[in-house]
């Protein structure tokens, strides 16, 4: 079997004209996660761009509320660009610069991760081109603009679904036809190998703050860490430095959308099954032939019929538990945490938190939780008073 | 001999490929006999997916017009049985991974084997992947295509060396579909691979006119065409049979 295996998932299922560039990619990488000059340039970066480290912020009102453990947000959402997608795309960008590239192409699905890339770019003086889903510039309209402003090409993408699944698609179309000169800066933990572990690593710097906020401030680890899944990559970070630790729950939560037993979701561990598409092995949400399902969440950033191959291992093995939330459970805590922390949740990071609501109040108040505050949540505003069927004109 | 090698023994091989049920599957079927005794050596049958990765804008809308009209792997199964009553040139599937994992890779290789399909061609699995599919290809008789790119450089030989059926030349960067003028040196990637192994080399993606395909020729032992076909097919719907023919006999005359 290949490199880049987690159990039986991941690997490098994609075009022979795509080999050579990630076999670059790789070496790159090898070299550099090593290399201290590069570690201090991405740590210099992570603190006076990103401004890491991020708060580990303790919710006593949400947690006197819920009345069970205690309950800590990791403020990703106070990140440069208002999401964890910063530290993956600030990582990858540099990495492409050291590899002589000038140009980066991405997907983005509700746009944090093309705002993110497009920022880096803007900041490195580099080109950059984003794929987006027709759908979810609609969507995300305001996320579209900001990476125009910061000089990034958005290409709006018709083809299947109009969504995530069919931007990262068109990514890859795109990078086989321009490599020498273009680095593809995938957001999420996903897609061939390397990229599932270059993801995770630069996404990692999330559970390490964790570890030691923690250990600061509680004097011992969390009871439970959970994120939201799409792909995956916020989880991941989250997770990658508990694996490790048996004592820590480590809960990924799913767009259910309209429920897991309507066809109007996109929770993949409960209603996929093993496949092969985007690069890797893993679970898919597919028919009984392996087409694609067309997925659906009223999160665009959680809208893929796939997750990361790490994940399905971690699944595979009962390491980690995966669960679904619905649209209706996400939007009713995005306005819980607004109303009772003043702190307005991305709708994805929305999904995390309405499982810690329900969770919490099993726990004893001498445990604690972490949940991953993946972004924040100006950005889907409009959409969310559009549900509840306010119509908010700009 | 393997069956597939029989394709290049009629002078230089025209291979041509179609999206199976679009716009349905009595057309292909009625296609399929066309281009075969139009002069295609060697048919391409490709299983529509929902996402195909490494297609361009036409093949893309022909796989989602297949699966729209209600085609299925088992139907394209059943359309394989009924040609191979008249049709005795070999035949492969191209589709994605997924088509073939998801049905079960040994149920799926074997029912391909015994409705009379040589080989399979799957873009989206390279050298590095391909222990996932060949050994039950083996088993069942089938012979996995592998790609060279413009990129593959030293990988060539590697490639080469294991490749079986034909070598299968990407002859630029990107996905599939018509190009105006192929400036990759294809001479030098086929006397790579003749250098390695004697094996038969076929190129594909971009080539549409006689001139092209003449040009390829010279350097191959067989010339592949897609996207060309599958949009006279997108404009001419169940009118496409009489097209379809005189464009592959026009091919095939322009490389005897």
């Amino acid at each position: 079997m290949s490199n880049g295996r987690f159990g039986i998932h991941g690997g490098q299922y994609i075009p022979e004209t795509l080999m050579n560039a990630v076999i670059e990619l790789e070496e790159a990488y090898n070299y550099y996660k090593n290399d201290p000059d590069f570690n201090a340039e991405l740590d210099e970066l992570y603190r006076n761009y990103a401004g890491r480290p991020s708060l580990l912020y303790y919710a006593e009102k949400m947690t006197k509320d819920l009345g069970g453990a205690k309950i800590y947000l990791k403020r990703e959402d106070l990140n440069h660009t208002g999401a964890h997608k910063i530290n993956n795309a600030l990582g990858q960008a540099l990495l492409a610069q050291k590899m002589g590239k000038t140009r980066l192409i991405a997907e983005t699905g509700a746009g944090q991760h093309g705002v993110a890339t497009a920022t880096v770019a803007a900041y490195m003086g580099m080109d950059c081109e984003v794929y987006m889903g027709r759908l979810d510039m609609e969507r995300q309209a305001l996320n579209v603009y900001r990476m125009r402003l910061m000089g990034t090409t958005v290409h709006g993408v018709d083809a299947g679904t109009a969504t995530l699944k069919d931007a990262v698609s068109e990514c890859f179309r795109e990078w086989t036809s321009r490599i020498s000169d273009t680095h593809y800066l995938l957001g999420s933990c996903m897609g061939p190998h390397p990229f599932p572990t270059i993801v995770r690593d630069f996404q990692a710097v999330i559970s390490k703050e964790i570890k030691q906020q923690m250990l600061a401030q509680e004097g011992r680890l969390p009871d439970a860490v959970i994120a939201c899944v799409g792909g995956g990559s916020n989880a991941i970070g989250s997770f990658y430095n508990f694996i490790e630790d048996p004592g820590v729950r480590l809960i990924g939560c799913e767009a259910a959308g309209r429920g897991v037993d309507t066809f109007e979701t996109a929770a993949t561990v409960a209603t996929g099954r093993l496949g092969i598409f985007h690069g890797m092995k893993s679970y898919f949400c597919q028919d009984e032939f392996g087409q694609i399902a067309p997925v659906y969440s009223i999160s665009a950033g959680l809208d893929y019929p796939g997750i990361g191959p790490e994940h399905a291992w971690l699944h595979d093995t009962g390491r980690a538990e995966y669960v679904p939330v619905t649209d209706d459970e996400a939007v009713e805590t995005f306005e819980y945490l607004s109303r009772t922390e003043g702190i307005i949740p991305a709708i994805e990071s929305a999904h995390a938190v309405a499982y810690a609501k329900k969770l919490a109040p099993t726990m004893r108040p001498d445990q604690s939780i972490v949940i991953t505050l993946s972004g924040r949540g100006d950005k889907d505003v409009a959409a969310i008073a559009r549900y509840r069927g306010e119509d908010l004109h700009d | 001999m393997t069956k597939i090698a029989y394709a290049f023994q009629n002078g230089k091989a025209f291979i041509p490929f179609l999206t199976c049920g679009d716009p349905d599957l009595e057309t292909t079927e009625a296609l399929v006999k066309a281009m075969a005794e139009a002069g295609a050596d060697l048919i391409e049958l490709g299983i529509p997916f929902s996402d195909p990765t490494a297609e361009g804008p036409v093949i893309q809308a022909a796989n989602l017009r297949a699966l729209r009209a209600g085609t299925t792997t088992d139907k394209v199964f059943e359309l394989v049985r009924k040609l191979r009553e008249t049709v005795t040139i070999p035949m492969v599937f191209m589709t994605y991974a997924n088509v073939v994992f998801s049905y079960g890779s040994e149920k799926f290789l074997s029912k391909a084997a015994e409705v009379g399909i040589q080989g399979l061609i799957l873009p989206d699995v390279p050298f590095e992947e391909k222990a996932e599919f060949e050994p039950l290809c083996a088993k069942y008789g089938l012979e996995l295509v592998s790609m060279i790119a413009p990129t593959s450089h030293a990988r060539i030989r590697s490639i080469a060396a294991e490749a079986k059926g034909f070598v299968y030349c990407v002859s630029s960067l990107g996905v599939t579909g018509v190009r105006s003028s192929i400036t990759t040196d294809i001479g030098a990637m086929v006397k790579l691979v003749k250098e390695t192994k004697n094996i038969p080399a076929a190129v594909g993606f971009g080539i549409s006119t006689p001139e092209q395909a003449r040009e390829m020729a010279q350097k191959a032992d067989g010339v592949i065409v897609g996207s060309a076909i599958v949009k006279l097919i997108a404009t001419n719907g169940r009118d496409s049979i009489k097209p379809v023919t005189e464009y592959v006999k026009s091919m095939k005359d322009a490389i005897r």
